[in-house]
C-alpha cells in the first residue's frame, strides 16, 4: 500500500464521516462544522490531484463564503438549538430506502458501463498549473468566454437578488 | 362558349337560391321573387337555345369540366351532357318552373317566409338541372338527392303544423329507401363496367361484350327501386299524397310536373341496360299498370282537392312507367310532357280555389265556383278534359299512344290501364263538379269573399291550359316530330304505329272509356246532387278505398313497429350495454385522477422522494433495456 | 511525473463520489431542516466536482477543472438566492421546517 493510497482512504473515510455527520447531528451549528471539515477534506483530495489552484478557491469559495453565510443564516434566525422535530417515522424509512436505492443505481451504471480504464499514462505535460488553467478558460478559440461573462452575471444577478430578497419590506407591512 | 351558356343555365338558379337565402329578407317581397323568377327564366332562356340548337344539328353537347374521382382505371368526371333528353326535360323543368315561380309571387305574397320559399325553389331548380344535365350517374345521384332534400324542406315549408312536418319526413325516408336501391344500383354498373358516364356505358353496352344478365338484372331492378322511390310507384307510393302538405305550388312543380319524373328520366337514360333485362321491364309494366289502377280507385273517394290531384298523378306516373317497361320509351316521355302541362295546370288551379277559399280544401265545403271564378274553371276544364283523354286535347294522343302499345303486347295491361283511364275520367270530373257546380257549400263568410284570382295567379293557368290543349301536337300519330327528336337515343328504334282499324278501335274505345267516366260523374254529382259523406259515415268498400286501402296502416305495423320493436330493444340492452363500456371508461378516469389528486399534497419533502424514485426508475429502465451497452 | 491515479485507481474515486452524492439525497430526504437541506445539496455538488476533478486528471485535460469553477460560481449563486429565499420565509412562517412549507399544493 503506497502512501498515496493511505492519504486517499483516510481522507475518503474524513469526507465520508463528516458528511453523514452533517446529516445526522441535530444541532444545525454541528451540521455546519462537519460540513466545513468535510469540504476541506475534498480540498485535500483536490491537492491529492497535484489541482493547487482548484483547492484554494474550493477553500476559498465553499469553506470561507458559502458556509460563512449559512452560519450567518442560522444565526440570523437563531436555529442553534436541536428542537427539531423529526419526520415521520414512515418518512424516515422511505429515505433510508431511496438512499440505499440511489446508491445500488448508481454503483450499477458505473459497473454496467464497464468504464475501459486504461493504463494511466502521463505526458507530463503541464496541464492544471494557474496559467494553463486560464489559458483554457480564456482561450480565443477554444475558451469559454462567453460562459465565463454569464457567470459573472449570474454572480451580479444573485448579488442583487439576495439583497432584495432579505431586505425587509417596510413599505408592503 | 357552350361551357360559359350551360354553365349560366345551371348556376343561374343557385344564384337565386343564395340572393334569396341571404339578403331575400332585406329585399323584400316582391324582389325577391323577381329575383327568384328571372333566376328560372335565364335558365330557361339558355335551354330555349340550347334546344333550338340541338333541333338542328342533332349533335349532343358534352362538357367537360374536371375530373373529379380518379382511382386507377375508374375515372368519374365532372361534367355535363346535354342531348336531346336532357334538353326536353330541361325545357319543361324550367318553363313550367318560371310559371310557377310566377304564380309563386302571387300566391306566397302572404306569407312572412316567402323569400325562403323562392330560395327552396330555386334550389330545386338548380338541382334538378343538375340531375338532369349531369353527364354520368353520380352527377345525376347529387341531383337526385337534392331534389329530395329540397321536396323535404318544401313539404315542410310550413313547419309549424307537426302533420306536415311528419309528411316532410315520410316523403324524406320513403325517397331514401328508393335512393339506396339507386345507390346500389349506381355500385353494380360500376363495378360491372369500370365507368358511371352515360356515353361509354351506352358503348359499352351496345358493343355487348360479356355481358352478364344477372347482373344487369340486378342493377336494373336496384335502378328502377330508385326509380320508384322518386316517382311514388308500389311500394313506395305512400309519401306522394302526403307531400300534398307543401305549398300548392310545390305540389304543381315538384309533386306533379318534375321531380316525380325523374324515375322516368333516369330510366330513359338508361333505356340501353334496360332494354337487356326483359324480366324487370315487365316488372316496371305490371307495377305501373297496378300503381296506377289501385291509386286511381284511391283517387275516386278523397274529398281533399289535392289529394284526388296527387293520387291522379300516381296514376298517371303509374301509365307512364307501364309505357317504360314496354320498352316504348319516346312515349313514356310524351306522357311526362303532356302530364305535365295538364297537371301542373289543375295542381295551380286548385291552388287558385284553395287561395280563394282561404285555405280550404275540402271539396265538400266547395261547389259554385264556376260563376266566380271563370277563368280558374275554364283553365281547370281544359285541362280535366285533357288528363281523361278526350279527342283533341293532349292527354288524349299520349295516353292513347300507352294504351295502344299496351294493347299490341299484353291486353291484360291495356285492360288494366284502360280502366284506370276511365276511373281517371271519373274522379277529375267528380273534382270539377263538386268544386265547379251546383251551389256553394261553405261558410257565408267564404261566400262574401269569392273572387276571382289575380293575374299573377291566373296567367300561369292559362299559359298550362294552352299547351294542355295543345300539347299533343309534338307527337303525333303517324307524322310524330317527338319520335324523330328522341331518336338518337334509343339502341331500338321503335316502329311507329300502323294506323290501322284495331288503333281507330282503340282509341275510340279510350274516348268512349273517357266519356262513360264522364258521364257517370255527371250522374252522380250533378243529377242526384250527391255530396261526399262525412269521414264517419263511408261504410263497405269505399271505406276501404277512403282510408287508401289501410296501406299506411299495414306499412306501420309490418314495418314501423317491428323496427321500433328493434330500436326500443337496442335502445334499452345494447345502448345500456355500450354505454357502460363507455361510462365506466369515464368513471375510471374520474376514480383514477381523483385518487392521483392526493399525491399533489403539496409537501416538497414528498416531492423529492417521488423524483428520486422517478429518476432510479427511469436509469434503472435504461440499464434494462440496453443490457448491450 | 507520477499519476496518483496510478496508485489510487478511478474506481475508487467513484465510488467515493457516488457515496458522497447518496449522502446528499439521503440528507435532502432525510431532515426537516432547509438550511440542512441546502448543506446536502452543496454535499451533492461537491461529488460532482469532485468526480470531475478525477476524469480531468485521469484524461490529462484542463476543461474538466474549468468546468468546476464554473459549477462553484453556480454554486455560490444559488446559495446566495436560496438563503435569501429562506430569511424571507422565516421571517414570514418562523420556521424554515420544509415539512410546513406545503402552499405548492394547488
Amino acid at each position: 500500500m503506497s502512501t498515496v493510497l493511505i492519504i486517499f482512504c483516510i481522507l475518503a473515510a474524513v469526507t465520508l464521516a463528516s458528511a453523514f455527520m452533517t446529516i445526522f447531528t441535530k444541532n444545525p451549528i454541528h451540521s455546519a462544522i462537519y460540513l466545513v471539515i468535510c469540504f476541506f477534506s475534498i480540498a485535500g483530495h483536490y491537492l491529492l490531484f497535484n489541482a493547487q489552484f482548484l483547492a484554494l478557491v474550493h477553500i476559498i469559495v465553499y469553506s470561507g463564503a458559502i458556509m460563512i453565510l449559512m452560519l450567518f443564516t442560522l444565526m440570523l434566525m437563531n436555529l442553534n438549538k436541536e428542537d427539531e422535530v423529526h419526520k415521520p417515522r414512515i418518512t424516515r424509512l422511505g429515505a433510508v430506502v431511496s438512499f440505499l436505492l440511489i446508491i445500488s443505481v448508481l454503483i450499477a451504471i458505473f459497473i454496467q458501463t464497464k468504464p475501459i480504464v486504461g493504463p494511466y499514462d502521463t505526458t507530463g505535460e503541464d496541464y492544471q498549473s494557474i496559467k494553463v488553467l486560464g489559458q483554457v478558460l480564456l482561450d480565443q478559440d477554444n475558451g469559454f468566454m462567453v460562459a465565463f461573462e454569464f457567470a459573472s452575471i449570474l454572480l451580479l444577478v444573485a448579488m442583487i437578488g439576495a439583497v432584495l430578497l432579505s431586505k425587509k419590506e417596510k413599505s408592503s407591512k | 362558349m357552350d361551357i360559359n351558356l350551360a354553365l349560366v343555365l345551371l348556376l343561374a338558379p343557385f344564384l337565386g337560391f343564395l340572393a334569396n337565402i341571404f339578403l331575400g329578407k332585406s329585399l323584400g317581397k316582391n324582389i325577391s321573387g323577381a329575383i327568384g323568377t328571372i333566376a328560372v327564366v335565364v335558365s330557361f332562356a339558355m335551354s330555349l337555345f340550347f334546344f333550338l340548337q340541338i333541333n338542328q344539328t342533332g349533335q349532343p353537347i358534352s362538357i367537360h369540366l374536371f375530373d373529379w374521382i380518379a382511382i386507377s382505371n375508374f375515372n368519374i368526371e365532372f361534367g355535363f351532357l346535354l342531348d336531346q333528353l336532357s334538353l326536353l326535360w330541361l325545357l319543361f323543368v324550367t318553363g313550367i318552373g318560371s310559371l310557377i315561380h310566377l304564380y309563386s309571387i302571387s300566391y306566397m305574397h302572404d306569407d312572412e317566409k316567402m323569400h325562403k320559399f323562392f330560395a327552396y325553389l330555386n334550389l330545386f331548380v338548380f338541382f334538378m338541372i343538375t340531375l338532369v344535365m349531369g353527364s354520368n350517374l353520380l352527377i345525376m345521384f347529387i341531383g337526385w338527392e337534392g331534389v329530395g332534400l329540397c321536396s323535404y324542406l318544401l313539404i315542410g315549408f310550413w313547419y309549424k303544423n307537426q302533420n306536415y312536418n311528419d309528411a316532410a319526413k315520410k316523403a324524406f325516408i320513403m325517397n331514401r329507401i328508393g335512393d339506396l336501391g339507386f345507390l346500389v344500383g349506381i355500385f353494380i354498373i360500376g363495378f360491372m363496367f369500370n365507368t358511371l358516364d352515360f356515353a361509354t356505358l351506352k358503348a359499352t353496352i351496345l358493343a355487348g361484350n360479356n355481358l352478364d344478365a344477372y347482373w344487369i338484372a340486378a342493377a336494373g331492378l336496384a335502378l328502377f327501386i330508385g326509380a320508384s322511390g322518386k316517382s311514388a310507384q308500389i311500394p313506395l307510393y305512400t309519401w306522394l299524397p302526403d307531400a300534398m302538405a307543401g305549398p300548392t305550388p310545390v305540389s304543381a312543380l315538384i309533386h306533379a310536373a318534375t321531380m316525380v319524373t325523374a324515375g322516368i328520366f333516369m330510366i330513359t337514360r338508361l333505356n340501353f341496360l334496360f332494354d337487356l333485362a326483359p324480366a324487370i321491364q315487365d316488372i316496371i309494366a305490371v307495377i305501373g299498370a297496378i300503381t296506377s289502377l289501385v291509386a286511381a280507385t284511391i283517387g275516386l273517394v278523397q274529398n281533399d282537392i289535392k289529394k284526388v290531384l296527387a293520387y291522379s298523378t300516381v296514376s298517371q306516373l303509374g301509365l307512364m312507367f307501364l309505357a317504360l317497361g314496354l320498352g316504348a320509351y319516346e312515349i313514356a316521355v310524351f306522357h311526362v310532357i303532356t302530364h305535365a302541362f295538364f297537371k301542373a295546370c289543375l295542381f295551380l288551379g286548385s291552388g287558385s280555389v284553395i287561395h280563394a277559399l282561404h285555405h280550404e280544401q275540402d271539396m265538400r265545403k266547395m261547389g259554385g265556383l264556376r260563376k266566380a271564378m271563370p277563368i280558374t274553371f275554364i283553365t281547370m276544364l281544359i285541362s280535366s278534359l285533357a288528363i281523361s283523354g278526350i279527342f283533341p286535347l293532349s292527354g288524349f294522343w299520349s295516353k292513347d299512344e300507352i294504351l295502344m302499345t299496351a294493347y299490341h303486347q299484353s291486353p291484360v295491361l291495356w285492360v288494366i290501364g284502360s280502366l284506370a283511364s276511365i276511373l281517371t275520367a271519373f274522379y277529375m270530373f267528380r273534382l270539377m263538379y263538386l268544386t265547379f257546380f251546383k251551389e256553394f257549400r261553405g261558410s257565408e263568410e267564404q261566400k262574401h269573399h269569392l273572387h276571382e284570382s289575380p293575374a299573377l295567379l291566373t296567367f300561369p293557368l292559362i299559359v298550362l291550359a294552352i299547351l294542355a290543349a295543345i300539347g299533343g301536337l309534338i307527337s303525333l300519330p303517324g307524322h310524330s316530330w317527338l319520335n324523330h327528336y328522341l331518336e338518337p337515343l334509343f339502341s331500338k328504334a321503335h316502329e311507329a304505329h300502323h294506323l290501322g282499324t284495331t288503333e281507330y278501335m282503340l282509341m275510340a274505345i279510350a274516348t268512349v272509356g273517357a266519356l262513360l267516366g264522364i258521364g257517370i260523374a255527371y250522374a252522380k254529382y250533378i243529377k242526384q246532387a250527391q255530396v261526399p259523406e262525412e269521414d264517419e259515415k263511408i261504410t263497405g268498400f269505399s271505406k276501404v278505398l277512403y282510408n287508401k286501402y289501410y296501406v299506411d296502416e299495414v306499412y306501420e305495423a309490418i314495418i314501423v313497429k317491428p323496427i321500433n320493436l328493434l330500436s326500443r330493444f337496442f335502445r334499452d340492452y345494447i345502448e345500456t350495454a355500450l354505454a357502460s363500456i363507455v361510462f365506466g371508461f369515464g368513471k375510471a378516469a374520474n376514480e383514477l385522477s381523483f385518487q392521483g389528486k392526493k399525491l399533489q399534497n403539496g409537501s416538497i419533502g414528498f416531492y423529492l422522494f417521488a423524483f428520486v424514485i422517478g429518476f432510479c426508475a427511469i436509469v434503472s429502465y435504461l440499464i434494462l433495456a440496453q443490457k448491450k451497452f | 511525473m507520477d499519476s496518483v491515479l496510478n496508485q489510487i485507481g478511478i474506481e475508487n474515486y467513484i465510488f467515493l463520489s457516488v457515496a458522497l452524492f447518496c449522502i446528499g439525497v439521503f440528507g435532502v430526504l432525510y431532515r426537516r431542516n432547509a438550511i440542512i437541506v441546502f448543506m446536502s445539496i452543496e454535499i451533492m455538488l461537491n461529488a460532482v466536482n469532485l468526480l470531475f476533478v478525477a476524469f480531468s486528471t485521469y484524461h490529462q485535460d484542463a476543461q474538466g477543472q474549468v468546468f468546476v469553477f464554473f459549477s462553484m460560481a453556480v454554486a455560490a449563486a444559488e446559495v446566495a438566492v436560496g438563503l435569501a429565499i429562506l430569511v424571507a420565509i422565516f421571517r414570514n412562517l418562523g420556521s424554515i421546517d420544509v415539512a410546513n412549507l406545503k402552499n405548492l399544493k394547488g
